[in-house]
């Protein structure tokens, strides 16, 4: 039971590192959409070149954990949810590459430029999408998906994507605010408002309709009120948000949605423990066999992913700091 | 299971996973290569290797790039298009791609930023441990991926509990014989595309007249490399056949385009095997040359695919002959290697401009060997995903249908020809232009590190960019 316990931490701490992480360089790619010059374009893009494929391999990491630990719901969800991973995938793969692309085309840039875009949108709304399925609960009989090619898909779900590509958005605006000046800082600064705004709106709405719709997690919040704890820590940082965005402290905004993400988050893990596909599919079914959990344990688990946060941290600190502009350099 | 939705998602996954392996075979190679120039320089101090470095770590990147996105689609498509696959074997699979993930992709992903915009941030020693961490990733990379590949080539080291493979002893898994042929012949395979795609470059340089020094730090680099890894690579290339020989009989006998039992066993050199009548046609024979390959005797009894229920047998037309592609490859890489390194040591290859174009356009071999050889072991092993235990027809989801297995074919297959056209396209680009002398200028653009190449080496950028 520790062991499972151990791997469901890591699964948790990977996907959230992954939220936060390549969730600002989503929404810096969306953001990316709204700039209006060339030099703008330039330094955005360097607000997140060095880090966004370290990013990315936190979602792999907790496919391969998923995989490795809980082979039972890698199996089941990845094939639930085959046509939004294969557009998350599709989009990914075109964001990814616009990094370096888009510096070798000539005439043919705004082709990677909109596949940047385009990709961090679709990449972005997929995931809430699949999150929102996963709320609403999936059609799983007897330890197996059911619902055909689209039983994903429902109002919730594509109102989950809409809402966290306002999260990433809000996330990317906060971590232009960090790394950038001038400009296209101070656009961010007009941004952010609105977008937490967006966001306050679409989490009152999923609240409003998941108490109309008496969806499964509303019963955990009735059952354990201590929940709300983490509520409280979103609605506390809401708050420093505004006064970092209205005093202009750069690095406020950013810590400050990253913690309401983190409290959203939380509140998501904790609505569905036990469940790991609510509510069909409990952790402890899902567990692979000790020999397994042990074996990635006494490796992995132990040594490398202490490593791995430390690979993380080390990149992020040699990076940290505002870009220069690129304007200096033509 | 419907039928057509399993042969699309095989035909999927052989795209994507072929796809994928070039890149990562280019870039272990190069990754290490880089490791070396860096070292070099720091040694001697000498300006070229620097604008070597420079100018192959921003055709690395690019390549790395398009290896990561496509490796990304990797890890999910096992549970995506094999779900059977993925519950059945995941107690074991899982744990080494969580090894290979935590080990590889973390050491890569992370210092990738530094190779690429670090070098005016971090003191000199720690970039070149970045360099050297970047390649020790890819390589380790490979070994994960070379233990779980090998695993379901032969499996070893398991129990059956509940319908799913349970792991018993990790150690008979990782240590497996299986793994320590395979392993070399994949990082061989690697070093030794790096080392022909370096060769070709300077090649290339020397036959245009342009970059000569830079260019022979990669023909002479490059050759030697070869000169020593393709024997070592042909070497064990017969190890592994050894233990295809001894695990894998069926995938043996249709390499050989063996229908029946011989003893002595002949060595079928070419033929055109027919399935349909079960023999060869016009087949070119060596006797018992086939007994001392496959057991080192004059007299051995080898079997053949008769021997088998046809259910149980590989497809022989794809093993047969992508095997011999690939050694066919791997002979015409050691002749270049050995004469083009000879004549490279003694100063004489720059006249021999026959040699010097042979070289150049050699550099698709290494890539077709692997691809071919990957064919070889992957349509080999059918019918089966786990030798002798899982079907591939029993291991894809079973509720997949076809309609869906197509949109993801098409979609996957429109993508990746978009960003392959254009990372070719880009990486010849890059290639053309040349390194860039090294000046102890002001440090690149961090934003930018490609544009290092770019504007400053690319005058002619606004032809290249007309040319799209």
């Amino acid at each position: 039971m520790t062991m499972i316990t151990f791997w469901v931490s890591v699964l948790a701490v990977a996907t959230l590192i992954y939220v936060l992480l390549d969730g600002l360089d989503l929404g810096v790619g969306m953001l990316f959409g709204l700039t209006r010059s060339e030099a703008q374009r330039d330094v955005v893009m360097s607000a997140i070149a060095p880090i966004w494929d370290g990013n990315e391999t936190w979602l792999i990491v907790s496919g391969v954990v998923l995989w490795g630990a809980f082979p039972t719901v890698y199996a089941t969800l990845l094939s639930a949810f085959y046509l939004p991973l294969l557009l998350m995938l599709g989009a990914l793969i075109l964001r990814g590459v616009a990094f370096e692309f888009r510096h070798k085309a000539g005439r043919l840039r705004w082709l990677w430029d909109a596949s940047f875009v385009g990709g961090s949108l679709v990449a972005a709304f997929m995931q809430g999408l699949t999150v929102g399925a996963l709320v609403e609960g999936l059609p799983i009989s007897g330890g197996q998906y059911v619902g055909g090619e689209f039983g994903w898909l429902s109002p919730f779900a594509v109102f989950c994507g809409i809402g966290l590509c306002l999260g990433y958005a809000l996330l990317g605006a906060c971590w232009l605010v960090m790394k950038c000046d001038a400009g296209i800082r101070d656009a961010a600064y007009r941004q952010i408002p609105w977008l937490a705004a967006g966001l306050l709106a679409f989490l009152l709405i999923v609240f409003g309709f998941a108490l109309a719709e008496d969806l499964g997690v509303m019963g955990r919040w009735l059952e354990r009120p201590t929940l709300f704890v983490f509520p409280a820590i979103g609605i506390v940082s809401a708050v420093l948000l505004a006064a970092g965005v209205h005093l202009q402290r750069d690095r406020i905004p950013f810590a400050m949605v990253a913690v309401i993400f983190a409290a959203a988050f939380g509140t998501l893990a904790i609505s569905f423990w036990p469940y790991m596909i609510p509510f069909a599919v409990t952790i402890e079914a899902a567990a692979a066999p000790r020999a397994s959990l042990a074996f990635m344990f006494w490796g992995a688990g132990l040594f490398i992913f202490p490593l791995m946060l430390i690979y993380t941290a080390i990149s992020l600190r040699v990076f940290r700091g505002k870009v220069e502009r690129s304007a200096q350099y033509h | 299971m419907d039928p057509i939705a399993l042969l699309l998602s095989r035909v999927q996954f052989a795209f994507t996973v072929s796809f994928h392996i070039i890149f990562p075979s280019f870039t272990i190679g190069l990754a290490a290569w880089l490791t070396v120039l860096e070292a070099l320089h720091l040694a001697t101090g000498r300006p070229a290797y620097r604008a070597v470095f420079e100018f192959w770590l921003g055709i690395f990147a690019v390549a790395f790039g398009l290896g990561v996105v496509s490796g990304i689609v990797m890890a999910f498509e096992f549970g995506t298009n094999w779900s059977v696959l993925s519950r059945m074997t995941g107690p074991i699979q899982g744990p080494l791609l969580v090894y290979e993930t935590f080990t590889a992709f973390a050491l890569e992903a992370s210092f990738f930023g530094i190779l690429l915009f670090g070098r005016s941030r971090v003191p000199p020693w720690l970039y070149l441990v970045s360099t050297a961490m970047v390649a020790l990733g890819t390589t380790l990379s490979a070994f994960w991926i070379m233990v779980n590949n090998s695993w379901m080539q032969v499996p070893v080291g398991y129990a059956m509990e509940n319908g799913a493979f349970v792991p018993t002893d990790w150690a008979a898994i990782i240590f497996s014989p299986v793994v320590w042929v395979r392993f070399p012949h994949m990082a061989l395979a690697a070093y030794v595309t790096g080392a022909f795609c370096v060769a070709a470059t300077g090649a290339w340089y020397l036959l245009r007249g342009t970059f000569a020094a830079e260019a022979r730090i990669m023909l002479r680099m490059g050759l030697t490399l070869a000169a020593v890894a393709v024997p070592l690579q042909i070497g064990f290339g017969h190890l592994v056949g050894d233990y295809v020989h001894d695990e894998q009989p069926t995938k043996f006998a249709a390499i050989e385009g063996r229908w029946h039992d011989e003893q002595p066993a002949g060595e079928v050199v070419f033929a055109m095997p027919d399935p349909a009548s079960e023999s060869n046609r016009y087949e070119l024979k060596i006797p018992v040359l086939g007994s001392l390959i496959g057991s080192m005797s004059l007299d051995s009894k080898e079997v053949g695919l008769t021997d088998f229920p046809p259910q149980d047998r590989p497809p022989v037309l794809v093993p047969f002959f992508a095997f011999r592609i690939m050694v066919g490859c791997g002979l015409v890489m050691l002749a270049l290697a050995w004469i083009g390194a000879y004549l490279s040591r003694t100063g004489r290859i720059e006249r021999s401009r026959p040699l010097l174009w042979l070289i150049f356009l050699s550099f698709p071999l290494p890539f077709v060997a692997t691809l071919t050889g990957w064919y070889t072991a992957e349509i080999g092993r059918q019918p089966w995903a786990v030798t002798g235990l899982l079907r591939t027809a029993d291991a894809a989801t079973p509720f997949l249908s076809a309609g869906t297995a197509a949109v993801s074919l098409i979609v996957f297959g429109a993508i990746y020809a978009v960003i392959f056209a254009f990372g070719t396209l880009y990486i010849y680009r890059m290639l053309r232009a040349g390194p860039v002398p090294h000046l102890p200028a002001p440090a690149a653009h961090p934003g930018r590190p490609l544009s290092i190449l770019n504007d400053d080496a690319m005058p002619e950028a606004g032809n290249a960019a007309a040319g799209e």
